[in-house]
């Protein structure tokens, strides 16, 4: 499912925020707990996440550190200040408020529920 | 020796790959690095599920995006890197470079309009010599429609956006010339100094391209100025060697160059050279390394060691501070230089490094700055009753204090980030949210100190 560029770059900020308040992280697991939460339906081209982490990063919610791997190699892993938890719960707020006045109006509307047919559909593997 | 041949060529493609991401200037070979632990860690992955290592190769590198579309997301990020290396958007071989080339023809002509419009009044018979006030009050709209005019073409500037900067500078030449100002008066000076500071702010919205509201383009502004006075300077020091050439070796024939240089020399090169110098900063900001940053780096510690020993001398001498009339003055440009260098190290900072040695010593120097300043006011405030409120003090007063809610807030924010419980981009906030502060000021001496001090 093709999500719209806007609303995955909307729905970038309180998606990581709310994935680094779980544990800190780095790029490449935030994306793959990402494809899990969204069960593959939200596709976010990888290196794109990297910009966003670093205005984040400038913003002062989150903070960046380097270790060492178990693989041996350099990672930069990344963890959520008090000031991005505090961003976090104002996003949620938000996203919430939106949530709410869509499901308002979509049950107004009385539309047969599209996660029906995608749950008929033959889900995707994750991670292509 | 097949496992062995496939990873040299995975190591092979994977190199070719940083080295290809390492020419785009907007990522940092940090960001390389952080980029290639994710492209091994998905190839690993892609290895495990069953794909071979080239395939797995070409999967993660599609994966990770397309590099152009990238390096505009990093750039668009970190627009204080393509600063400092300067991308042209898309550098795309000769369309690229006609591009360069439109640019230095579009400023060089306006530099020649401009030398042609500080003749023009000379056609009405306004020489430089009898009418300096008039050349002093207008001197800056000779030159900075141009300058803004250049930036408009080349930010294309919405109609908007453009109505209200025209109508900043009908708006500046109506208040120059409509105050019936007496000759040489310090209410006409005061204007003459004050009106350029106003009209910068609307050549920094056509810098800005009407994103004035985005404080990044703002900071970029500052950078701007920053290396236009420098470029400007160095202009001028040229200029000071070709002129003393030129008066050489026309004596040794026997011709007198002096009022050519006076009338057409200086005026002329003098409003180009500003045109000349902007082309230059927008384009080649590459060439020479920020100098302002450079420079900041070096006097920053050596203006604080000059302000704390003041300080310190003045409580070990207890001596009382002998303050002259027009003494506050100097202390507004003392304070202009500490913003300066305030503003300058800001500007080139790395926003992401933690506190060091080089931030303490900003804040001993703008506190040392403020406790100067403090020192000084307290002198001045206890004899304003004998000095009256002159047209100048009040200007120097005005703008003392507004230097001073500057420095006093950023030495604020500035302890707070030392001290961890702030970010380094509230202070560039502040700084870059504060610059029509100025302009308000200085519009505020231009429209309504001549009425008021009537004139003189």
């Amino acid at each position: 499912m093709e999500i719209n560029k806007d609303l995955v770059a909307a729905s970038s900020t309180p998606i990581v925020l709310a994935i680094l308040a779980e544990a800190d992280s780095y790029g490449y697991a935030i994306l793959q707990r990402v494809r899990e939460l969204s069960g593959g339906r939200m596709e976010w081209t990888d290196g794109m996440l990297y910009p966003v982490l670093h205005r984040l990063e400038r913003l002062g919610y989150i903070e960046a550190r380097w270790e060492v791997a178990e693989s041996g190699r350099r990672r930069k892993y990344y963890r959520i200040t008090s000031q991005g938890q505090t961003q976090l719960a104002e996003e949620r707020r938000q996203w919430l408020a939106v949530d709410a006045t869509l499901r308002g109006i979509w049950q107004a509307l009385s539309l047969p529920n599209p996660a029906v047919q995608l749950r008929a559909a033959a889900p995707r593997p994750l991670g292509t | 020796m097949q496992v062995s041949g496939d990873t040299t060529t995975l190591e092979d493609q994977i190199n070719q790959w940083r080295t290809y991401l390492r020419h785009r200037q907007a990522i940092h070979s940090v960001d390389v690095a952080e980029l290639e632990d994710h492209l091994r860690e998905q190839i690993e992955g892609l290895i495990d599920a069953g794909l071979e290592p080239d395939e797995a190769f070409l999967v993660a590198v599609k994966r990770m995006g397309n590099l152009d579309a990238l390096s505009r997301e990093f750039a668009r990020e970190h627009s204080e890197r393509l600063w400092k290396q300067l991308v042209v958007a898309p550098s795309e071989g000769e369309s690229a470079r006609v591009a360069v080339q439109t640019d230095a023809i579009v400023a060089i002509a306006l530099a020649v309009v401009a030398a042609v419009l500080i003749k023009l009044p000379a056609l009405f018979g306004l020489d430089l010599d009898h009418d300096a006030g008039l050349y002093a009050r207008n001197v800056s709209l000779f030159v900075l429609p141009l300058l803004t005019g250049y930036f408009v073409w080349k930010r294309r500037l919405d109609m908007r956006t453009l109505g209200w900067i025209a109508l900043a500078f009908v708006g500046a030449a109506i208040f120059a010339n409509v105050y019936p100002f007496h000759s040489e008066g310090s209410t006409e000076v005061l204007t003459a100094l004050h009106l350029p500071i106003t009209l910068w702010l609307a050549v920094g919205i056509a810098y800005a391209g009407g994103r004035w509201g985005d404080s990044g383009r703002r900071m970029d502004f500052i950078r701007f100025s920053g290396e236009l006075f420098i470029y400007y300077v160095l202009i001028a020091l040229g200029g000071g060697v070709l002129t003393g050439f030129m008066a050489l070796i026309f004596q040794a024939i026997g011709i007198d160059t002096k009022t050519f240089f006076s009338l057409w020399m200086l005026p002329c090169g003098a409003v180009g050279a500003v045109l000349v110098a902007s082309w230059l900063v927008e384009a080649k900001q590459s060439v020479i390394e920020n100098m302002a940053p450079v420079l900041t780096r070096l006097f920053t510690p050596l203006f604080a060691a000059v302000l704390v020993a003041f300080l310190g001398a003045w409580l070990w001498t207890g001596r009382g501070v002998d303050i002259e009339r027009d003494a506050l003055i100097a202390f507004d440009l003392l304070l202009m230089v500490v913003v300066g260098l305030l503003l300058y190290s800001m500007s080139a900072r790395d926003r992401y490094s933690s506190p060091g040695i080089f931030d303490l010593l900003q804040v001993v120097l703008v506190i040392s700055a403020l406790l100067t300043d403090a020192v000084a006011l307290w002198a001045i405030a206890a004899r304003i009753s004998d000095f009256g409120f002159s047209p100048n003090r009040t200007a120097a007063l005005g703008m003392n204090i507004i230097l001073l809610v500057n420095l006093a807030w950023s030495a604020v924010l500035y302890i707070r980030f030392l001290r961890g419980r702030g970010s380094f981009a509230s202070l560039e906030r502040w700084q870059t949210d504060y610059l029509p502060v100025y302009a308000a000021w200085a519009a505020i001496v231009v429209i309504v100190f001549p009425p008021a001090f009537g004139f003189v």
